[in-house]
């Protein structure tokens, strides 16, 4: 990391340059800079990011043909384990918040780092730590877990597999991502620069406060889930075993106390980012500001009531069901408060399709699809038809991959001008835009209709009648792996030998824009006194 | 960070490292993911009770209702010589502090003897998770212990956590560290202490006096 030389020659101090007792990569390791801090978690995480993509690879690989002939059932469940524990520990719930929010968040309030900068610093190690665990646990005696990313017991008692060391890894990560909130609800509570009111914050941050929350009441009820599966698998205690008096189902339930609200930890982020990258594209002020700040909060509460539709078909009551599921239902009038006003921003606008705009688009696009087909899941009849089959998988991507990761790629795109001085060529973006979205549907809308016809879910082979629809859907992840790869070579590229990208190449207002790029050290020479709202481009209207 | 020491903004610059309320806040918000660690254990503790409320009473009998009952006292004086120990603190008598201070470690660790030993009779009684006397009783025991020995193992774990940093507390009030003009961070450990007192408050009931 250290040898990006980059230093545009009018900037003579910011945080790429060393200026510190430490050199080289101890300097970034060692670093309690958030901007640091943050570029770390964006090469670790999109690092582990371009591992789970491996592993995705080789499981729709597996589907060339019915039969299984490339990997044995054994190892397509490891496959799909890894797949989905290293994609959702690993890379979408750190995702936006501890990369780009850990850079972004203390500038866009005008502070000039986090509240606790060593706790961050420690956040990072300990993720790492979790990180390095979990991918030691392919390694060890036992071998890669096979139960899938959500451990259910009672197999992930009774598995050989190495799960003890992979929950250990979990709750090393989630303790990590606690961690983070903590510093990002403490940091927004007390270091907002003078004048900067609740409702003078971009959305960006509110997001971030809203997950932080999330993070924080989240987190523990899964580590202790982890914790006890942990315990199970060497005291042998019995409080999940059912021929001991345990019931598995509570198991279900505390794991999804977490693991929904989950969902919004990473999504939230993305939806903050989509504000900020309207706004600024449209040249319009936000419509809707306090609706969108509030929506977030919103979601947080609600979001974290609805964990009993990941079990509607377990033999819950049917009250319990039906709560459950109008709860859900209740969940899209938060989200679609924010759709409608991200529509309404974008009313008489004078737009500017730069690629951190077509991303917006493609998210809007591809969320809706999976919002949609979410009705479907949440329905109570409906769900018991489509429920474990790919039709289920076809909606998670839709949400999280054409979701919160298609955003994290835009946000990439719109702040890295900023973060390395220079920018990437734009028109190689948009097609890679277009490539990721074709190669993206091709690989997901198939699956709506395989699960609807009945292909389950985590199988590692199929019916005959399946086979056009497997190969179509092999062939999209191939066009999606190319569109990455397209994508993060011109990123790198702009990264390094760029043309400089100026300090405000998009015309944003939010505070982040008013400072050189890349960021000096202290991040403002002088705190700025916050005198106006986030957004204000009256000149468009 | 000195050299704009002199500019105006120097205030918001001290409040990177020494934000008081800050801390505190942080401190809290640690707090409250810890207390929900311990809830879901608490709901286990509850959904089982509800089914297994006949084995749950007839296992109350089995745990030690005196040894629990002396650590619920040294925990709560404990809690109370910590709180002296940063009056004194606050009003600048570090000699009186390190010594509150130092008796609060002692009842953690004989807390923690008594632990000991309490562990020791019962496990002689062939009571510990997997037992063959556990496994020949009926569900409701077995989940009883189960829960007994997790809850109140972690709980254990929190004060040998406690115990260390009050240990490095008591190093930074003598090294004065930790004085009247900064005792944050002594206060931000009486506040974990505290936690790990009252968790104790909702445990003892619920295994020791449940009979």
């Amino acid at each position: 990391m250290a040898d990006i030389a980059i230093a545009p020659s009018s900037v003579t101090d910011n945080y790429l340059l060393n200026s510190g007792k430490r050199s080289g990569v101890l300097s970034w390791i060692f670093s309690t800079d958030h901007k640091r801090i943050g570029i770390m978690y964006l090469v670790s995480t999109l690092s582990f990011f371009a591992v789970g993509v491996v592993l995705g690879l080789l499981m729709r690989l597996e589907m060339i043909t019915p039969g299984g002939k490339i990997f044995a059932a054994q190892t397509y469940n490891e496959l799909f384990t890894l797949h989905g524990v290293i994609m959702i520990f690993l890379f979408v719930i750190p995702g936006i918040p501890a990369s780009l929010g850990n850079f972004f968040l203390p500038i866009q309030i005008g502070a000039r780092d986090v509240a606790f900068p060593r706790l961050n610093l420690l956040s990072w190690w300990i993720y790492m730590i979790g990180g390095m665990l979990a991918i030691a646990s392919l390694f060890l005696q036992g071998g890669p877990v096979d139960t899938g990313w959500t451990f259910y017991v009672p197999y992930s008692i009774r598995t050989g597999t190495d799960v003890t060391l992979s929950v250990l890894a979990a709750f090393i990560l989630g303790f990590s991502s606690i961690l983070t909130g903590i510093n990002f609800l403490t940091t927004i509570h007390r270091l907002r620069a003078p004048g900067m009111g609740w409702f003078r914050m971009p959305l960006f941050t509110w997001a971030l406060y809203a997950t932080a929350w999330i993070q924080v009441i989240a987190t523990p009820i899964l580590g202790i889930t982890l914790l006890l599966i942990f315990i199970e698998r060497i005291f042998n205690v019995g409080i999940f075993d059912p021929s001991r008096g345990g019931d598995p189902l509570l198991y279900q339930h505390l794991f999804w106390i977490y693991s929904h609200p989950a969902v919004y930890i990473m999504i939230l982020p993305a939806m903050g980012v989509v504000s900020e990258i309207i706004t600024t594209f449209a040249r319009r002020t936000i419509f809707g500001y306090k609706a969108i700040a509030l929506s977030s909060l919103a979601i947080a509460f609600i979001g974290y009531l609805v964990w009993g539709h990941h079990m509607f078909s377990t033999g819950m009551s049917d009250t319990a069901r039906f709560v459950f599921s109008l709860l859900t239902f209740l969940v899209a009038v938060p989200s679609g408060i924010k759709v409608f006003n991200w529509v309404a921003t974008m009313y008489k606008g004078s737009i500017d399709p730069k690629p951190p705009f077509l991303f917006v688009m493609a998210f809007i696009f591809l969320f809706s699809i999976g919002g949609l087909t979410g009705l479907v899941l949440g329905s109570l009849a409906t769900d018991i038809h489509v429920t474990d089959t790919y039709f289920v998988v076809a909606h998670f991507h839709y949400v999280i991959f054409g979701g919160a990761v298609f955003i994290f790629f835009g946000a990439l795109h719109y702040w890295l001008p900023k973060m390395f001085g220079r920018m990437y060529n734009l028109k190689i973006a948009s097609w890679s835009v277009l490539i990721l979205f074709v190669g993206f549907n091709m690989l997901y809308f198939p699956m709506f209709i395989l699960g609807y016809e009945g292909m389950p879910r985590r199988y590692f082979t199929y019916l005959p009648q399946y086979e056009a629809l497997q190969h179509l859907s092999m062939v999209g992840s191939w066009v999606l792996a190319s569109g990455l790869i397209i994508m993060f070579a011109n990123l790198i590229h702009g990264m390094r030998k760029g043309p400089l990208a100026g300090d405000n190449p998009w015309g944003g207002t939010t505070l982040e824009w008013t400072i050189p790029s890349p960021p000096p050290k202290e991040n403002f020479e002088e705190i700025p006194i916050v005198t106006h709202e986030p957004y204000y481009h009256h000149e468009g209207e | 960070m000195s050299e704009i020491a002199s500019k105006p903004e120097v205030l918001h610059v001290k409040h990177l490292h020494k934000d008081e309320k800050g801390a505190k806040i942080g401190m809290w918000l640690f707090l409250f993911t810890e207390l929900l660690l311990f809830t879901g254990l608490f709901l286990l503790y509850a959904a089982y009770r509800y089914v297994y409320s006949a084995d749950f009473h007839r296992a109350g009998f089995e745990t030690h209702t005196l040894i629990g009952a002396v650590n619920t006292i040294i925990l709560l004086t404990s809690s109370l010589t910590v709180a002296l120990s940063i009056a004194a603190i606050e009003r600048g008598k570090k000699w009186i502090s390190a010594t509150f201070l130092g008796i609060t470690i002692l009842c953690g660790l004989f807390f923690l003897v008594n632990k000991y030993f309490e562990w020791s009779s019962e496990i002689g009684r062939g009571l510990y998770p997997g037992s063959p006397k556990l496994l020949n009783d009926t569900n409701g025991i077995n989940l009883f212990f189960g829960l007994y020995y997790t809850m109140t193992g972690l709980h254990g774990l929190h004060v040998v956590v406690g115990i260390i940093v009050l240990t490095f507390m008591l190093v930074f009030v003598l090294r004065g560290k930790i004085s009247s003009e900064d005792p944050v961070k002594l206060e931000n450990a009486g506040l974990y202490w505290h936690l790990v007192d009252i968790i104790w408050i909702f445990l003892f009931p619920l295994f020791y006096l449940i009979n």
